[in-house]
């Protein structure tokens, strides 16, 4: 046969034996199924909702989402005078007044999310020395994203029988090496949803992973709309150049 | 060639004018219209003009970026936030540019591949060829600085790696490493600098790429049964055949970047790069992006540090060196059936290389690695000469035309199918 | 850019005429789009529009007292008017302005009084004229002092001495409470 036909062959065989023979660090979370996956996936806004009230009330505690400002939450369907209200709801820093003392001031739509702690040191100390990471892009930092996520609010489990944890440590079987610092943060009715949702465990893990992938990528909409246009154009546009080619060289033997 | 008194060609007033005065009109015709092209180009052949569309692609994007960006250590990754985020369709640029550098790499792969296939490196062709390696060194050096630029775990750590190379330099390492980072490691006076050189070298591309294009139009395309066009039946005019066949291909191209760009942005890219540069952290694994990842792979699997380094510099360097470690006369592989096999082996070897490239250096990668990095340094040191002397090939056939216009049978030269056609 | 010498049957020609428009219509588009998307990414950003409209708090100034706020990257002056300034800006006809292009009248230039609320920036080549300060030189009209050029403002903001050749600007501005209003 000839060398391509064996190149072909040869270079299936070898990437069908190889793929998935790796340690990764972190291990492949079961796959959830997400409003947004897929080439016509969207953001649920009554999830993006419940899960910014999930953030606020549970994770902002000691998560900070500094790229976040607040004007940004039109984004996940609140108007603008929601908005303001969300943002005035918190205190921030002023600028200097003329005595040059810094007071604090409701905070505006063109703020940026209030941190929990002023900075990383502050934040480790409050922790134990753990830094609680910044969410801002976390679903996009992280491998498998959103189903890591996830799997990590919801695999909080009893540590197996023999396994030394370090103190303080608690175990989780989705992080990798099952010792993480944070404790788990959700439960059956942590939070009461404002549309009446039933908070079990399950949903408000769905739906704070489902507002951080917001989070980590506000436009997936915007790019998936203008995606399908793009890619109906493009397909429409490279069948009429292949008539313009096949007429051009119709006049010539190949 | 100055004050000759041949009136331009063209109609239009204004054209003439011009024309006149700078003959660019003139000398598009020429160069892109009536240019006799070989007839028998296959698909292969549209990928240089796939690069130069990547390129200017790449150029308009960044600097619609470069309008948005800080190159600041502290304000870096927030400012390509804040594009993603903010600007009007900022996440749009941002995408078309980071995944138009891996389509770049990809064309200008199988560009390179197609070229080693063909023999277009041989005589006359060498400067040309060495041309093109001058591109692709410039094409690794300007997408390393850009990706430094976002200040991710990866633009961090990958910076850190690939600076520390120069350390294995014997004597003067740690002085020009200290040189290139502006301090004592990679810092914000490595970020400014990456970022004026990232903006400059594709300028430097472009006028490679230009004298590129000069020497390709010195010595003609090559095709793919490597024979010189003999007539003017061998050919066909550049424009409309090959302008609309580029045209064709460029849109069926477009597709290919489209889906990427809109369908799955991050498959390409390291979900690393998400999380701010920490100097502190280091991540799990360390790695670069998928086109550097045989050189990545070569260099690990050297276990001495100056030698890896020099043998991954020394495989760039392999490229450059093709014209003349190829002896054969036969210039295309479909008449070299022996170089055939060597070729597809070396494909499928720059695949495992890069597969290598992208796992941990332990177990078995480690043995693929060197088994790889051998026959890589193999292919160009042993086998290009000695094919050239010993291998056995396959009869040419008399010109282009005959070959093309015989059914696509090939005619032999020693058998008079037709009358031949003289030039 | 096709070439002339192309010859053909007429229905073909036409047929291949047409599709050669197509081609270079659709490509127009595509290129159209894209240039659309470059062009807008120079548009304010999110960001930069979230801080179109500021909100100023009027209960902390003083009558007589004048403050300067950030708008849009200008200066906007926000003065709290005494009843002098007032009956001073009132008591003013057409024929004495130098710029007497509407809004001239002090009611049409003050939604709500005793606040006046002005961009602070010179009409004559940009500077920033003083007067919200007490101590600072208010000119002889009693309201803003150009130190540049010596332009001269009232205490409704209109130009009164040159070489300045218009009134300051009015912001578009609206009360939202007896004590804060929204510039912007």
């Amino acid at each position: 046969m000839s060398a391509f036909r064996a190149f072909l062959i040869g270079g299936a065989l070898a990437l069908a034996a190889v793929t998935g023979a790796v340690a990764q660090e972190i291990p492949e979370p079961v796959s959830q199924s997400w409003s947004f996956n897929g080439v016509f996936g969207t953001y649920d806004r009554a999830a993006l909702q419940r899960g910014f009230q999930v953030y606020r009330e549970v994770c902002a505690a000691c998560h900070s989402m500094n790229l976040l400002a607040y004007h940004d939450l039109e984004g996940i369907g609140y108007t603008l005078p929601e908005i303001k209200a969300i943002a005035a709801s918190v205190q921030v820093p002023d600028d200097p007044d003329d005595t040059g003392e810094v007071k604090d001031r409701p905070g505006r739509p063109s703020d940026h999310f209030k941190a929990p702690f002023a900075n990383e040191k502050a934040a480790q100390a409050a922790n134990n020395g753990a830094l609680p990471k910044d969410l801002s892009l976390i679903v996009r930092g992280r491998k498998y994203g959103p189903d890591y996520v996830y799997a990590l609010m919801t695999s909080f489990h009893e540590p197996p029988a023999g396994m030394k944890m370090a103190k303080g440590m608690n175990y989780n079987s989705a992080f990798p090496g099952g010792q993480i610092a944070m404790p788990p943060p959700l439960s059956d009715d942590r939070v009461t949803y404002a549309d009446g949702t039933k908070a079990t465990l399950q949903q408000e893990a769905h739906d704070v992973v489902t507002f951080l992938s917001w989070a980590s990528d506000p436009h997936l909409e915007d790019r998936h709309r203008l995606g399908a246009r793009v890619m109906i154009f493009l397909l429409a546009f490279s069948a009429v150049m292949y008539g313009v080619k096949r007429k051009v060289w119709s006049n010539v033997h190949h | 060639m100055a004050h000759t008194k041949t009136p331009s060609a063209f109609q239009n007033p204004l054209i003439r004018w011009v024309d006149d005065r700078l003959p660019v009109f003139t000398m598009i015709s020429k160069e892109y219209g009536v240019f006799p092209t070989p007839r028998n180009f296959n698909y292969l052949w549209n990928f240089g003009a796939l690069a130069l569309v990547m390129l200017v692609i790449m150029i308009i994007t960044g600097v619609f970026l470069a309008m948005q960006y800080t190159p600041n250590a502290d304000l870096a990754f927030a400012s390509v936030d804040r594009i993603t985020r903010d600007v009007n369709y900022g996440w749009l640029l941002r995408t078309l540019h980071a995944n138009g550098s891996s389509m770049f790499f990809l064309v200008v792969y199988v560009h390179i591949f197609r070229g080693m296939y063909y023999g277009s490196y041989k005589r006359p062709r060498e400067l040309l060829w060495l041309f093109g390696a001058a591109i692709y060194l410039l094409m690794m050096a300007t997408a390393f600085l850009g990706y430094t630029l976002p200040w991710g775990q990866m633009s961090f750590w990958g910076a850190t790696v690939i600076t520390n190379f120069f350390t294995a330099i014997p004597v003067v390492g740690k002085a020009i490493t200290t040189w290139l980072w502006g301090g004592f490691a990679v810092a914000n006076p490595t970020l400014n600098r990456f970022f004026a050189l990232h903006y400059l070298l594709p300028f430097v591309i472009a006028a490679v790429v230009f004298l590129h294009v000069w020497a390709l139009h010195v010595t003609g395309s090559n095709n793919p049964l490597g024979i010189e066009p003999k007539s003017d039946k061998d050919t066909l005019p550049f424009h409309p055949y090959y302008t609309m066949k580029d045209g064709f291909g460029i849109t069926v191209f477009l597709i290919i970047y489209a889906a990427i760009v809109f369908y799955i942005p991050d498959y390409l890219g390291s979900p690393d790069n998400y999380v701010q540069g920490n100097p502190l952290v280091t991540p799990s694994s360390i790695e670069p992006e998928w086109y550097f990842l045989p050189f990545y792979a070569i260099l690990r699997s050297v276990p001495n540090k100056l030698l890896g380094v020099i043998l991954m510099f020394g495989a760039v360097v392999m490229i450059f060196l093709m014209p003349w470690l190829d002896t054969s006369k036969v210039r295309s592989a479909k008449f070299r059936p022996w170089y055939q096999w060597c070729f597809w082996f070396f494909v499928l070897d720059a695949l495992l290389l890069g597969l290598v490239g992208s796992q941990h250096p332990e177990g078995i990668w480690v043995l693929l690695g060197r088994i790889g990095t051998i026959y890589y340094f193999g292919f160009f040191l042993l086998l290009l000469p000695f094919l050239g002397w010993f291998e056995k090939t396959l009869p040419l056939p008399a010109s282009i035309s005959e070959s093309v216009l015989g059914g696509g049978k090939l005619a032999r030269a020693d058998v008079a199918a037709k009358p031949m056609e003289k030039a | 850019m096709v070439d002339a010498t192309h010859h053909g049957e007429g229905d073909g020609q036409t047929r291949r005429e047409f599709l050669y428009l197509a081609a270079g219509a659709i490509g127009a588009v595509g290129a159209a789009g894209v240039a659309w998307a470059l062009v807008d990414s120079m548009n304010p950003a999110a960001d930069t529009l979230a801080l179109s409209s500021i909100d100023v708090n009027l209960s902390t100034i003083a009558e007589g007292m004048g403050i300067v706020q950030m708008w849009q990257g200008k200066p906007v002056f926000v003065r709290h008017r005494t009843a002098d300034e007032i009956s001073a800006a009132e008591n003013v006809k057409e024929t004495d302005l130098i710029d007497p292009s509407k809004p001239w009248t002090d009611k049409d230039r003050v939604k709500k009084s005793p606040w006046l609320i002005l961009i602070g920036i010179c009409t004559h080549l940009g500077c920033i004229p003083l007067g919200n300060k007490p101590t600072d030189m208010r000119g002889e009209w009693g309201g803003y002092f150009c130190p540049c050029h010596g332009s001269q403002y009232d205490t409704s903001g209109r130009v009164r001495h040159g070489p300045a050749p218009a009134n300051l600007p009015i912001p578009p501005y609206n009360f939202t409470s007896d004590t804060v209003v929204r510039i912007g």
